[in-house]
């Protein structure tokens, strides 16, 4: 080989390896990445059954049933719909009723949402940003307490 | 009034950095001896203002002088001294100006080891470094300023979030910033030879020490918060791929390539461009971390608060200082001659590779960070990236590099020999297979990749204590001269054997948890016992206690194994009364390098407690494999060739300098 056929070969095989990393990240994408809804979404357009999601609001006030074991149901609400949330496993410390959540997860074909994560990443001035921010934009008053500081 | 002093101090310190960046640049232009030495100056006294208000902000915490606003929002008079003291730096405006405090700091160090360097280079590198603290010192005084006061004074604080009263606190952030903000120098160098338009092997040399030391201590600062959070949070995670986290990953990646790369300029003069290049990236990463981590677009448990104007701000510093150092970049790299010339095969070819891998790693977590932030900004939809995204992209992209690493030291400068180096990572490799096939034997039934997991880590481990052996001599020549040769290596050999150990003990910690660790929820009552790791849990009972500013209730376990008792373990969850917040005290037993681990979940209303507990095997290994990564730098730092503008005594340097030209 000359130089000249060294070097293309060099800078062929970095591009080569580029153009590999992007697919990879693209493929990554398509397969990892979760969107956001409210409940009040989700009663206009429906998820189909297996689909990631990360699903936000408040948890309703008096729908916390422990199950056998570990199992937890709640419901989460946006004031305009609920879906009930099915979780196996040991809530966050600051998760409580009438407090913002968000539950990562899929529905299964029962129409019930399995949710693998939990989230309430908040104190008593704060709670996620996803959340707080859809739920003005849906008018929803949000008391002194749970404002983001 | 001591408190207006620190204030004041503080404008004081504004002032002398606007000095120390204009003057010197002055005096460079006009080749002005003079100006040029106002310099280190500059950044003695700018060092000395900031470290006197930064006193004067630990002082407020420390006799909780509530009548600070900052004081009153983060404190508490019955805090425990320790977290009074690390509470400083645990909220937005006392981080920053820790921030601004390891700024001068470096400056005043380069000023200080700095006495080698030639005179218009430590100017421009000084003149960089103010211009940096001057956007710093003006963000916290018109933004987050720490020393406003409250009248009336109220009488109690607001205490500090309970999730930061931790000793992480008190070492998690001084040692991340050390990191973050030492490769500021690093980018002050680049531009410094980018406004000079020269750039030489010299360059390099001066360069490298700062780049390691920032290097290890990010590294350092890295794995602290992964063992903070792994401890304290009680999910028993130790990565969670949280933007937070790449924030500070990112910089990691870019400045091991930048360590690297350094490495090729310093020998062979090539790679000039690049290393300049990565250089300016590797501190915009870090001030893009900051920004992230920052300006509260990301909500997490280091964003403390958040206020629209202070983001702007760092957007705009971040805007002024990458922008301009790319454009100037863009103006000047034609400037810089480009040299040595290498065959694909070689230590230069590894280093490329390296670097190419290492980059394209950075730029996939930064992808990953920022599209869900992008997304949202330009239509509005909210979307995560999670875990399984960067554990399928990083984890393929590290595939190639881990198992290229033990190559590198081997292959000779301008042309190496691929089969060679193949043939004598033989037995590095076979004890990869080995150890790997000895694990399947005692673990059967884990995901195969975990072998092979297994077996990298091995290799790379063998692989590089290869490369001393094949150095040394060991069996090749008689044992003494062996041994004076192997004592008498460059530290940089040490350094680099180290650091690649350091990254295969870590492989093999990751690889193992995550293939074998076992996790239990189930909900216990006093006498239940629970299985994990070959141990038995037995469930005792809970207890309530009281802490200085906390009520806890704690549940203890004993620990038995083939039915004779061990050790037990206490696990606990905390309700911290002034902030009115939970957190979790996890319990947690160390043997050898794994750990058991056991958090408590809720009350149930039959008088049960929902229990998690954790087996989590070599563990440990991924941390002890970063102190090696740091141990690593550390050696290399040591090195006498590196000594030229490292810290060092100007008398023993000069001969060095000589052999060096």
């Amino acid at each position: 080989m000359t130089r000249k056929q060294k070097r293309l070969a060099v800078i062929g095989g970095g591009v080569a390896f580029l153009v590999a990393a992007v697919l990879l990240v693209m493929f990554a994408f398509s397969q990892s990445i979760a969107y956001f809804y409210v409940p009040g979404d989700l009663a206009k357009a429906s998820v189909p059954p297996g689909t990631r999601i990360r699903l936000g609001g408040l948890v309703e006030d008096g729908t916390v049933k422990r199950g056998e074991g570990s199992t937890v149901t709640f419901t989460v609400t946006d004031t305009l719909a609920t879906v009930p949330v099915t979780y196996t496993g040991i809530l966050p410390d600051l998760f409580r009723e009438g407090q913002g959540v968000v539950a990562e997860g899929a529905f299964g074909t029962d129409g019930l949402f399995v949710a693998d994560t939990v989230l309430a990443k908040h104190d008593e001035t704060y709670m996620p940003k996803d959340v707080a921010d859809r739920l003005k934009a849906q008018g929803v008053e949000l008391s002194g307490k749970e404002t983001i500081k | 009034m001591i408190i207006e002093l620190g204030h004041y101090a503080l404008i004081l310190a504004l002032a002398t950095v606007i000095i120390q960046a204009v003057l010197p640049l002055i005096g460079t232009i006009r080749n002005d001896r003079a100006l040029m030495a106002v310099a280190p100056a500059a950044a003695f006294a700018g060092f000395l203002l900031v470290l006197f208000s930064f006193s004067v902000l630990t002082f407020a915490y420390v006799v909780s002088d509530f009548s600070v606003a900052n004081v009153w929002e983060n404190s508490h008079s019955l805090k425990p001294m320790i977290y009074k003291i690390s509470g400083v730096w645990g909220n937005h405006e006392g981080s920053m100006l820790l921030w601004l405090l390891i700024l001068v700091f470096f400056s005043a160090l380069v000023a200080s080891f700095g006495a080698n360097l030639p005179e218009r280079l430590r100017a421009n590198v000084l003149a960089v470094q103010g211009l940096i603290s001057t956007a710093f010192a003006l963000f916290i005084l018109l933004t987050s300023n720490p020393f406003i006061r409250l009248s009336p004074a109220p009488a109690e604080g607001q205490d500090l979030n309970p999730v930061l009263q931790d000793i992480g606190l008190a070492i998690h952030p001084p040692l991340l910033y050390l990191g973050y903000v030492g490769f500021s120098v690093c980018f002050s160098f680049a531009i410094a030879a980018l406004i000079d338009g020269r750039i030489d092997a010299a360059w390099a040399r001066w360069v490298r020490p700062w780049a390691l030391t920032a290097w290890s201590f990010l590294t350092a600062g890295i794995a602290m918060g992964s063992y903070w959070a792994y401890y304290e949070l009680g999910w028993g995670g130790w990565w969670f791929w949280d933007p937070v986290e790449n924030a500070s990953f990112i910089p990691w990646l870019a400045g091991t390539a930048l360590l690297h790369s350094a490495l090729v300029m310093e020998k062979r003069e090539a790679l000039k461009i690049w290393t300049v290049l990565l250089a300016i990236l590797t501190f915009s990463m870090s001030l893009l971390g900051t920004f992230l981590v920052r300006s509260g677009v990301l909500t997490s448990v280091h964003a403390f608060a958040t206020d629209p104007t202070r983001g702007v701000f760092i957007l705009a510093i971040l805007v002024f200082f990458i922008g301009g150092a790319l454009s100037l970049f863009a103006f000047r790299a034609a400037t810089l001659k480009a040299g040595g010339l290498f065959a694909p095969i070689s230590r230069e070819g590894s280093l490329v590779l390296n670097n190419l891998i290492l980059t394209t790693a950075a730029a996939t977590v930064l992808t990953g960070t920022l599209y869900p932030l992008v997304l949202e900004a330009l239509t509005g939809e909210k979307i995560s990236v999670g875990p399984p995204f960067f554990n399928l992209t990083f984890g393929l992209l590290m595939l190639p590099l881990l198992l290229a690493v033990p190559f590198g030291p081997l292959l000779a400068w301008k042309r190496g020999d691929m089969l060679a180096a193949g043939q004598r990572l033989f037995a590095a490799a076979a004890i990869g297979l080995v150890v790997a096939a000895a694990v399947m034997y005692a673990h059967s039934g884990g995901p195969v990749l975990a072998y092979f997991g297994v077996a990298i880590g091995f290799y790379m481990i063998a692989g590089a204590v290869t490369d001393l052996w094949l150095r040394a001599g060991i069996g090749k020549v008689a044992g003494n001269v062996a041994f004076r040769r192997f004592v008498g290596l460059p530290g940089s050999a040490f350094g680099t054997a180290l650091a690649h150990i350091g990254v295969g003990v870590t492989v093999i910690g990751i690889v193992a948890v995550t293939a074998f660790e076992t996790e239990h929820v189930v909900e216990m009552k006093p006498g239940m016992q629970v299985e994990a790791g070959g141990f038995t849990l037995t469930f005792d009972g809970m207890r309530r206690g009281q802490g200085p500013n906390y009520s806890e209730e704690s549940g203890h376990f004993t620990v038995a194994r083939g039915g004779t008792v061990v050790t037990d373990i206490w696990s606990s969850k905390r309700f911290y009364t002034a902030r009115r917040m939970p957190t979790t005290e996890a319990g947690i037993r160390t043997f050898w390098f794994s750990q058991l681990y056991v958090s408590l979940g809720d009350a149930m209303a039959d008088g049960g407690i929902v229990v998690r507990v954790w087996w989590k095997p070599m563990i440990l290994c991924i941390w002890i494999g970063t102190l090696i990564m740091m141990a690593g730098g550390a050696v290399s730092l040591f090195d006498r060739r590196l000594r030229v503008g490292a810290p060092q005594k100007a008398r023993k340097v000069k001969p060095a300098l000589e052999a060096a030209e």
